[in-house]
């Protein structure tokens, strides 16, 4: 019997684009899409609802359709998507609230799957090379996006402690890279000349668009719960990243890149986050043995493949760098990058 | 000599294509234009070929016609008679003497195989400016690291401390291994040292674990990623040594780089012995290696720890030339320094979980930090005075 999945954050790229993906999976019956915005592409086979999920009727959707598999991908770290600062909070932690009330509430449900962010991680100098899931931050989160996340996580952990019958998993995703995607991030690459923290040069991790489809479609399809850490392989510098785009990096002093982001925020010029600062300055790595071992993902593309995917939409050939010399994973990725 | 005699090769100074025959060809013949004689476009041939050489000496080089412009037609000369006149010295410098300096200039400096070091030398440009090239998890670049940063460091070793290093068969050539050592000098030269003699004398590369804030200060934070740093912490001290990395630690941390000059040579108190732990669990040998020199570098008589408050740092040091003498005050002294690699300490025999054993831990920290004071007095005695 196949699974019926019903997956939140629609309206956005990535929700979309993995409710399409788990559609086609022959293993997935049906996948319910809840947001309350219609979502902007391509839908497919993909049944739409519009709902709120911060509102209690999301449990009657659950209920009724017979959904066995939530798959939560509605926390978002875009203020300006979102209408503002205020309500992107309240949709991340109190819409996962309500959603997880819904959750509790539903006698058939049998799996919950999170996309969260290695963002919880946060990035400072007190950082280990590689963190493993059972690590926190190393300094306690001063701002939002990082709390938020952090505090969705603990709703979702309590979720699992409330209902030990429901297996909850938790994707902690690297920052997604590839054709398609926008965030700040990708924007940020695409800037002429490229802002750098004078001094500093981070070790960033990159996930294939792909690579997040997968994972997620693992998560669901799979019966391992747990948190879970999910990156290319490898690690890309930020100036490595930056010459391999062929843009030119410009350095500037820690304190001016936080006047620059915090002014181009309040004029709402950028969605770059405080978060996104700190990881320009620090970078941050995570280990994904347990994702290998104990969910039985690879991806597909290495950090720096990932990065020469998304490198060729902007017109430029990029290349992932040179083969690696030591018998790496980041082989298995080849044929398809 | 005044003037040089050519011998011309192939047609002998006649016309033509080089057939030896007296008659321009029937294809040279139609290239002359509106002439319909051979002779008249040989005639006119010879003034263009040579119309300042003609009158002094005769032609000049090149297709060497005998014939002046009265000869009615081209003579078939018994003897070459192509000679060529010394022409005065151009203005400036000819291309081959510069092409001579720059071919000495870069065996000077690349050596004997010069073109194909510097074939290598731009192509790891090149990569460098295109970012082609690839880091581990740790940001940790070798090729930088090797070809950039130790080759910088090399003659500062070799010549200005004149290192003399002692006990590299004690280094493990593969498999992880953790060395010890003591920590001195205001400034950490001593890590750098030792990175560079461990490369040198065994070709492997010591990863440092350094203190937070190494990756808190701008423009070292790089650096140090890039050349093989990391935090020093348990996670990634066990990470390093689990790959079977050689991974250094100087466990005095600021107490021993920061201590004043008059107690130079006097192990600072070993921390929590978590590198101990490290290696315990990963069972690995712990080298204890003990470094005679560095306390003389920069010798510390003050510290403005008020200043060093206000700016978030463990100490801000007066030396007798700094802050005197400004940025000279930064030369550090030419001491001459002697490293000693101690006989390894096994750490296989225990078990991974004995590694939270404290009572063990302490043992064994004490153990080096035994074999380190020994070796540094040893060392202090054989080493003739400061400078020598």
């Amino acid at each position: 019997m196949g699974r019926v999945v019903l997956v939140t954050g629609v309206s956005r790229d990535v929700g979309r684009r993995f409710a399409c993906f788990a559609a086609a999976d022959p293993s997935v019956d049906r996948v319910i899409g809840v947001d309350v915005v219609p979502p902007r592409g391509d839908i497919g086979d993909v049944d739409f609802v519009r709902a709120d999920i911060r509102n209690p009727l999301i449990a009657k959707v659950i209920a009724r359709e017979g959904v066995d598999t939530v798959v939560h991908m509605s926390v978002i770290a875009t203020p300006n998507s979102a209408g503002g600062r205020v309500a992107m909070k309240e949709l991340n932690v109190i819409g996962t609230m309500q959603l997880l009330a819904a959750c509790q509430k539903a006698e058939n449900l049998k799996h919950l799957i999170v996309k969260s962010s290695t963002t919880v991680y946060g990035a400072s100098s007190r950082d280990p090379a590689m963190f493993t899931e059972d690590m926190g931050p190393k300094r306690p989160p001063r701002s939002g996006y990082q709390r938020e996340i952090e505090e969705i996580e603990g709703y979702v952990r309590s979720f699992a402690r409330r209902r030990p019958d429901v297996r909850v998993a938790i994707l902690r995703c690297a920052n997604v890279m590839g054709p398609h995607v926008v965030s700040p991030l990708t924007d940020y690459f695409q800037m002429p000349v490229i802002p750098m923290v004078l001094g500093f040069d981070p070790r960033l991790q990159f996930l294939h668009e792909d690579d997040l489809n997968g994972a997620l479609l693992r998560a669901v399809v799979s019966d391992v719960g747990g948190t879970f850490n999910v990156a290319g392989d490898g690690m890309v510098m930020l100036s490595q990243a930056v010459r391999r785009v062929g843009r030119a990096p410009m350095p500037m002093p820690a304190f001016a890149v936080r006047q620059a982001v915090a002014a181009l925020r309040s004029a709402r010029l950028t969605e770059f986050s405080p978060e996104m600062v700190s990881l320009i300055t620090y970078g941050r790595g995570v280990d994904t043995t347990r994702t290998r071992e104990v969910l039985g993902f690879e991806p597909a593309y290495t950090s720096a493949q990932a990065f020469a995917d998304f490198g060729r939409r902007l017109g430029k050939e990029t290349s992932a760098g040179p083969a690696l010399a030591a018998p790496s994973r980041a082989f298995s990725g080849a044929s398809r990058g | 000599m005044d003037e040089a005699r050519i011998i011309p090769i192939g047609t002998g100074g006649r016309p033509g294509r080089g057939t030896g025959r007296a008659k321009p060809s029937a294809a040279a013949r139609k290239l002359a234009a509106d002439a319909g004689p051979a002779q008249a476009a040989v005639a006119k041939a010879v003034p263009k070929s040579g119309p300042k050489a003609v009158p002094k000496s005769g032609p000049k080089v090149g297709h060497g016609s005998a014939a002046p412009k009265s000869t009615p037609k081209p003579k078939v000369v018994a003897e070459p008679v192509a000679v060529t006149q010394e022409r005065g010295t151009l203005p400036g410098i000819p291309i081959s003497d510069w092409l001579a300096a720059i071919e000495t200039g870069a065996r000077e400096v690349f050596g004997q195989e010069w073109e194909r070091r510097l074939a290598e030398y731009l192509a790891f440009l090149r990569r460098r400016i295109q970012g082609e090239y690839n880091v581990d998890d740790f940001g940790f670049d070798a090729e930088f690291t090797d070809r950039l940063f130790l080759a910088m460091a090399r003659p500062l070793t070799q010549k200005w401390f004149r290192l003399e290093v002692r006990g590299v068969e004690n280094i493990p050539a593969t498999g992880g291994a953790l060395v010890v050592s003591n920590h001195s000098g205001t400034v950490p030269v001593d890590g750098l040292m030792t990175m560079l003699a461990v490369h040198d004398q065994t070709g492997r590369f010591l990863r440092p674990l350094g203190a937070d804030l190494v990756f808190r200060l701008p423009a070292i934070s790089g650096l140090a990623r890039r050349t093989g740093a990391t935090l020093a912490c348990q996670a990634d001290a066990e990470r390093l040594l689990n790959a079977g990395e050689l991974v250094g630690v100087w466990p005095e941390g600021f107490k021993g780089i920061g201590k004043p000059f008059s107690e130079r040579y006097k192990l600072q108190r070993f921390g929590r012995g978590g590198f101990v732990s490290a290696a315990l669990s990963a069972g690995v040998p712990i080298v204890p290696l003990s470094v005679v020199g560095a306390e003389e570098i920069y010798p510390m008589v003050g510290n403005l720890s008020p200043l060093a408050r206000l700016l978030n740092l463990p100490y801000l040091p007066v030396t007798p030339f700094f802050p005197l003498l400004g940025p000279l005050g930064l030369v550090p002294l030419p001491s001459k320094w002697l490293m000693e690699f101690a006989e390894p300490i096994r750490t296989d025999a225990y078990d991974a979980t004995e590694a939270e054993d404290p009572m063990l831990v302490f043992d064994v920290t004490d153990q080096v930090r035994e074999t380190i004071q020994q070796n540094l007095f040893t060392l202090l005695r054989d080493r003739q005075s400061v400078f020598r």
